[in-house]
């Protein structure tokens, strides 16, 4: 079986011109990965983002934070392509119009995403699991005749060291612990590639030792990749963070270095005067 | 692609097409060598039975590919094994000519009775065998990929879908009984004579087409197999599983489906095909949901996710069927309802998962 090369650089040609759509009134502000402007969704009226507008740069690591309902998921949904944005402007790496992309197109374009809930393929193998994620051609013709060379199991092995799943690699993930989970889930991200990971709550269920290999891990990966990481265990976000965001009702309420949003009185307000 | 095979083959894998295989050279020994006073002679009758066990099983093996590997439950899968086996049907009824009740060479009994004067145009070409079996999986195909494109595309899952196939398969059945439509009406195709030149009803046409179906049958088995161990099939489970997690991993998940299910209606529809000059008949009565939700069951209590399960099921409800129903007939719906739920109760994992659970 060989494959048609007609069939294969179409489908090539297909992602990267979806990859490279060039928006002429983008703002172009350089440095930044992830550009949200003026971003509103709303649900049966209820605003989940109001006119949010929101800026990471390229290597950051930012934390976002904020009370139960701020709009943390439903940004990440925006951005993935999940939801679309009733107005607003989403931008990655300077020129690609998220709003006008599907979900894989934004995967394949280099926005990776790990879920609040750890979600990975139960009945396959952690190895597998990995493959799939892999940043390969995704077509279906692509994948029907794909075979795994020693280069790209050495770069999922290598995965599988960093998030300290080696020793179980042909286990089924669905007996994999919960923090096993998240890490695999983070491993899948790796394997992405991306240039932008967008990680939800990555530590919760985790106990004290791996909650802090995953912010070494996070620290380590900022600088090549781009980091956004929701999360709400407080403790956590003070030992990663350098740059914080606060959300609130579908708005920035502050931002800033963790001292600095946590002395905001309008933080206090909003985390104590509930 | 050898060596993939030669790794991914299971003995399980190697038994079922050994068997297969098995069958497809005794049969003929047994049906036409052995004398018929022998007590190891087969009958015609039990040779056509069991083909038509193997074309439900082939059945079977396309459901199972599609709900056990990839979750989406077809309940309008028999759509496709009919219009796969009308496309047969359509063929043997160009090669009755002149030999029918009226004796016209140009066209069919039913067509003369409704005083229709020359052929349909979807009738042209099916007097040519090559055209006929092209319409086999084309056909069927085609609907799929339709269906497929609409459904898939706009993110209809789980029961929502499998309502619309129900729907699907239900439309075409009032639509076949129609006579306008050109197909027989509700008394289908049949009455057929020959087939490639050979007799419908000498014993060899009847081994051949047995031997036909267990060859099919193992084709359709290894190249399952193989589409289920390669890195599509893996996605494809990973779309069962978490459809949202594939789709923020770069996949395009309605592309994926919308393959799969073509390919397993084609399959449906070589089924069909190869099920109608055995049976002698095919009408509208096999687009009722009703059989198409009976073969979802054969799937089910066999062991979805395995294929071989799928195969397992489909022979041995419809051996159940066929003892049941010479015994006491209006029993047998009941039978198959209650297998079902105990089925579904106390075999999750189907007749292979016993053996699974047993070995682990």
């Amino acid at each position: 079986m060989s494959t048609p090369p007609a069939s294969k650089s179409g489908l090539k040609a297909k992602y990267s011109a979806a990859a490279t759509q060039v928006e002429v009134g983008a703002d172009l502000l350089h440095g930044a990965i992830l550009y949200l402007d003026g971003i509103t969704v709303s649900f049966d009226g209820f605003r989940a983002l109001d006119d949010l507008s929101l800026t990471i740069d390229r290597g950051e690591l930012r934390c976002i934070i904020g009370p139960n309902g701020a709009g943390k998921s439903t940004m990440m949904d925006v951005v993935t392509g999940k939801t679309r944005p009733d107005s607003g402007q989403a931008f990655f790496d300077r020129q690609i119009d998220l709003l006008s992309m599907s979900e894989p197109d934004i995967a394949v374009a280099g926005i990776g995403r790990k879920f609040q809930k750890p979600t990975v393929f139960e009945q396959l193998s952690v190895f597998v699991n990995l493959e799939l994620a892999m940043r390969a051609d995704k077509g279906v013709w692509s994948t029907l005749v794909a075979r795994l060379n020693g280069e790209q199991r050495d770069r999922i092995d290598a995965i599988l060291e960093t998030v300290s799943l080696l020793e179980i690699r042909d286990s089924r993930a669905g007996v994999l612990s919960h923090g096993q989970k998240q890490w695999l889930e983070i491993g899948m991200l790796l394997m992405q590639e991306p240039k932008l990971l967008l990680v939800d709550e990555p530590v919760a269920g985790m106990t004290h030792q791996e909650t802090d290999r995953t912010a070494e891990l996070l620290m380590s990966l900022a600088g090549e990749h781009s980091v956004v990481v929701v999360e709400h265990d407080m403790e956590f976000v003070r030992s990663i963070a350098r740059r914080v965001t606060v959300l609130h009702e579908g708005r920035v309420l502050a931002e800033g270095s963790m001292d600095s949003v946590q002395n905001d009185p309008r933080v206090i307000e909003v985390y104590l005067g509930e | 692609m050898l060596k993939f095979l030669r790794d991914e083959t299971t003995p399980v894998d190697l038994l079922v097409v050994g068997g297969l295989v098995l069958l497809a050279l005794v049969v003929p020994v047994l049906n036409m060598l052995v004398a018929e006073s022998s007590a190891l002679h087969m009958s015609t009758f039990g040779v056509t039975l069991l083909g038509k066990y193997m074309c439900y099983a082939l059945l079977a093996l396309s459901v199972d590919l599609i709900w056990g590997y990839c979750g989406i439950l077809s309940l309008g899968h028999g759509a496709f094994f009919a219009l796969g086996g009308y496309a047969m049907g359509m063929h043997l009824m160009r090669q009755i000519g002149d030999r029918g009740v009226y004796g016209n060479p140009l066209l069919p009994d039913f067509m003369v009775f409704l005083n229709w004067q020359e052929l349909p145009w979807f009738w042209w070409g099916f007097s040519n065998f090559g055209f006929a079996m092209s319409m086999v999986v084309i056909v069927p195909g085609l609907l799929a990929l339709v269906f497929g494109w609409f459904a898939f595309r706009s993110r209809v899952n789980g029961v929502y879908l499998s309502i619309i196939t129900q729907a699907m398969t239900y439309a075409l059945l009032l639509a076949f009984f129609r006579n306008e439509m050109g197909f027989g009406g509700n008394n289908g195709l049949t009455d057929f004579k020959e087939i490639l030149g050979f007799s419908l009803q000498a014993d060899g046409t009847r081994v051949a087409l047995l031997v036909a179906t267990l060859i099919s049958l193992s084709i359709a088995y290894v190249i399952c197999r193989l589409i289920t161990a390669s890195r599509f099939g893996r996605v494809v489970v990973s779309i069962r599983d978490a459809e949202d997690r594939t789709r923020f991993l770069g996949y395009r998940v309605e592309y994926y489906k919308l393959w799969i299910f073509v390919f397993s209606a084609m399959i449906a529809g070589i089924a069909g095909a190869l099920y109608v000059p055995q049976v002698g008949i095919i009408n509208p009565g096999q687009f009722a949901p009703l059989f198409s939700i009976e073969l979802v069951i054969w799937v089910a209590i066999g062991g979805r996710g395995t294929l071989y399960g799928a195969i397992a099921g489909a022979i041995l409800i419809n051996f159940a069927k066929t003892q049941l129903t010479g015994i006491f007939p209006e029993a047998w719906i009941f039978v198959l309802g209650s297998i079902f739920v105990l089925g579904t109760l106390y075999l999750p994992r189907g007749i292979v998962g016993l053996g699974r659970r047993s070995t682990q």
